[in-house]
């Protein structure tokens, strides 16, 4: 048993961190860090440089532009990339969709798709959850009907991140209504151009607009956009929540928080003294921060058995990853929220905020610490709630 | 990095599981546990031939040459089988302390006899009013024609009932709670004035008086950087002993949600008490990890590095052990309330372990001294 890792290894973590500091703009890692969001131009931006350098998609098999890392290297990547604040290569194209053409699509596919979606030439979206079907996806019912050489896809998907700058997107629909409600689903790729697409936005409780309501009305999409066979659509969606098995802890973008929490909480004043120095505060950060280790060890012990899984194969310890790392995710916003205090009550409009001449009103950040925390409610809802979690763990951890 | 046991680590992990599952059955440490000493001497001469006792130790001191993983996977075999044999008070503390306080020729003397099983060791440090300061001696030591004499008294001293010598710390210089000026002194057990008792968890521990009492050897005039050490180590072995301890009552636990039936169906297949069960899990796994962590800088010899990763395990273990224990006993109903049923003895070894060497709280506001735990 080694815990340390090795020369190689730390000298590929620097080598990652030198990258992400010196070539991605500090503009856009600033808007990350300040807790801003970052606008599609610097999601663009970012990933095509991360794509020059040939890191975009490491988790692709070599021959679509992936790298043949071990996973002490890819877990290295996201980790550096996290806590330099960069933002993270879109995960519609880099862990969902393309993963999945790389497995089960054809050639024509691959070769049309994938090396556009490694440089965000085409912006995916995620066609999943409907109004009745959230935590029981399963339940879906927006449909798919042949008609010659065409699908004409009818329903409404919604949560859908993104969709507003997406050029495609990829659809759950049931093309078998006979069948149990798992096995008549089938994976289509959708061009968003293609006519009785609606996008409507949902207003979160932040103010942002970040997902929405996507309508299908009679779209009529080529037979070829089908991923794979017919009727197994489901068994690919479970291979591309599967493959994301250790970067859901988030353990680099915990870690950034709580470095900017200690950054502000050493100007604010309490009595005499500062914030940071209060024993009570400087406690319950610690807290957290103790929970944060305690996780990244249990992020190292997954890491270490992904040696022995096969691709794709969902490992329930993932799920241990995604309920604490929501939960700190969470905890570092309520933590914010200590430092800013009272300020955090002025509320400003994204485009408010970036446009503005005038000092912020109250501590830095102060206009991002509440929409922060409403946001990010969504981490222990979406990806499989945490509930769903609790059941998956319940049944292939514990045996009932 | 890699988490995989060496075939030497992995040879120690086989024959400790052994030992505990052949021998320390809930019923049969019940009936070592009936043994007037509170142990068995059986059960210790057995962990001796099993090199248990020496595998920290160097070769040439009749050991292994093992280290914390080595120490590690004895504590969470040992946390599963409750075991009440004085290897922490011996091996951990006593011996933790001759290796790291001792001379080459205190080390030659003692080690070998930890080793082979003869020599009983225990720590007299803690008094009255320490509380969580391990700085806190008020027991004096004083030397006169090449002899040194202790005065003093000390508490909770494990295993000091049935110790053959005992390690006791006394101030040769400085106020109360200096760190500086504390010494380490070896003093032969023979005539000790001690109060032996029982403690909550089924262990063993005594009040011990000295009054003018010879020393037989002086391991450190300044004992205080060996005691620290030697303390970070053993709250090491006992986060391992807990998570050995938290496993048991987690699988405990689920093994009986499957077959106890109320409403006409299994208790496991109520949603409620599943995710509960599950959150133990989640509790057990994060402990497993930072009794592992404490287990990677046991040894580290920045001392402040290494308090804060120790405290960071210490209030992890302190917080979850609670909550595994609480939850495995309000899981399984009534039954775990007997003493009939080994839940609770587990629950109550978690309970005394949070207590010991500093608290959660404690060792939280270590941390938060130290600037945090990343």
């Amino acid at each position: 048993m080694d815990l340390s890792f090795t020369a190689e290894e730390r000298a590929f973590r620097d080598e990652m961190r030198d990258f992400f500091h010196t070539a991605i703009p500090e503009r856009i890692r600033r808007k990350l860090r300040e807790g801003l969001h970052h606008s599609n131009d610097d999601q663009i931006e970012t990933q095509r440089i991360l794509n020059a350098r040939g890191i975009a998609v490491p988790n692709w098999p070599v021959a679509w532009g992936g790298q043949d890392w071990s996973p002490v290297q890819i877990y290295m990547w996201q980790d550096e990339m996290q806590q330099a604040c960069v933002p993270f290569p879109l995960a519609f194209n880099c862990s969902m969709v393309g993963p999945v053409i790389a497995e089960f699509a054809t050639e024509e596919h691959k070769q049309r798709f994938l090396p556009r979606a490694a440089n965000l030439d085409d912006w995916w979206c995620q066609g999943f959850s409907e109004p009745g079907a959230g935590s029981d996806l399963a339940s879906l019912r927006t449909t798919a009907v042949r008609d010659g050489d065409e699908w004409v896809i009818n329903g409404q998907k919604t949560w859908t991140t993104l969709g507003q700058y997406a050029d495609w997107i990829f659809v759950l629909a049931r093309t078998d209504m006979a069948a149990k409600k798992q096995e008549g689903i089938s994976f289509l790729l959708v061009d968003m151009k293609t006519p009785g697409i609606t996008v409507r936005p949902i207003q979160t409780i932040d103010g942002g607009h970040e997902v929405n309501e996507v309508w299908f009305d009679e779209v009529r999409v080529p037979a070829g956009n089908l991923v794979g066979q017919e009727n197994k659509g489901w068994d690919y969606a479970k291979f591309l929540l599967g493959n994301e098995r250790t970067g859901i802890a988030r353990i680099g973008i915990s870690k950034s928080r709580i470095k900017r929490i200690r950054e502000l909480a050493a100007f604010e004043r309490v009595g005499e003294g500062r914030l940071i120095d209060e024993p009570k505060f400087r406690e319950k950060l610690a807290s957290v921060e103790i929970d944060l280790k305690a996780l990244e060890m249990t992020q190292m012990r997954v890491v270490a058995q992904e040696r022995t899984l096969p691709r794709g194969k969902p490992n329930p310890m993932s799920s241990v990853l995604k309920i604490k790392g929501s939960e700190l995710q969470q905890a570092t916003t309520e933590l914010m929220m200590d430092v800013i205090g009272p300020y955090v009550a002025p509320f400003f409009t994204e485009e408010e905020l970036e446009g503005r001449n005038e000092p912020p009103i109250g501590p830095d950040d102060a206009a991002t610490a509440a929409p922060m925390y409403f946001n990010w409610r969504k981490i222990s809802i979406y990806g499989g709630s945490n509930e769903i979690q609790r059941n998956i763990l319940a049944k292939a951890v514990l045996g009932f | 990095m890699d988490f995989d046991l060496s075939d030497d680590q992995r040879m120690i992990k086989d024959s400790v599981e052994r030992l505990i599952a052949d021998r320390y059955g809930f019923e049969s440490r019940r009936a070592l546990m009936r043994n007037p000493e509170g142990w068995s001497r059986e059960m210790w001469a057995q962990m001796a031939e099993l090199g248990l006792l020496g595998v920290a130790f160097d070769e040439a001191h009749g050991g292994f040459g093992g280290g914390p993983v080595e120490t590690m996977l004895i504590a969470e075999a040992f946390g599963r089988g409750l075991v009440v044999e004085p290897y922490f008070a011996t091996v951990v503390l006593g011996a933790g302390l001759i290796r790291r306080a001792g001379s080459a020729d205190q080390q030659a003397a003692y080690l070998p006899q930890v080793a082979s099983g003869e020599l009983l060791l225990a720590f007299a440090h803690h008094e009255r009013h320490a509380r969580n300061d391990l700085a806190h001696v008020a027991a004096t030591a004083t030397e006169q024609d090449g002899v040194w004499t202790i005065t003093g008294e000390k508490s909770l001293v494990l295993h000091g009932d049935t110790a053959d010598k005992v390690i006791v710390s006394a101030r040769v210089a400085g106020e109360t709670t200096d760190h500086n000026g504390i010494g380490l002194f070896v003093v032969d057990a023979v005539g000790l004035n001690r109060r032996g008792y029982a403690t909550q968890d089924g262990q063993r521990a005594a009040e011990i008086a000295f009054d003018a009492t010879p020393a037989e050897a002086v391991l450190s005039l300044d004992g205080f950087p060996a005691i620290a050490a030697t303390v970070d180590a053993a709250i090491a072995f006992v986060c391992a002993e807990a998570v050995g301890g938290m496993a048991e009552m987690h699988s405990s636990t689920v093994d009986y949600m499957k077959t106890r039936k109320q409403f006409g169906r299994a208790i496991g297949e109520f949603q409620v008490l599943q995710h509960r069960a599950v959150d133990m899990f989640v509790n057990l796994e994060q402990s497993r990890s930072m009794a592992l962590y404490a287990t990677m800088m046991a040894e580290e010899p920045d001392a402040a590095e290494r308090a804060r990763a120790i405290s960071s395990a210490k209030v992890a273990i302190g917080r979850n052990g609670r909550a595994v224990g609480q939850e495995a006993i309000q899981l399984h109903g009534g039954i775990a309330m007997t003493m009939e049923y080994k839940v609770g003895h587990y629950f109550k070894r978690m309970t005394m372990i949070e207590k010991l060497f500093g608290d959660t709280e404690h060792h939280l506001a270590k941390v938060a001294q130290a600037g945090g735990a990343l």
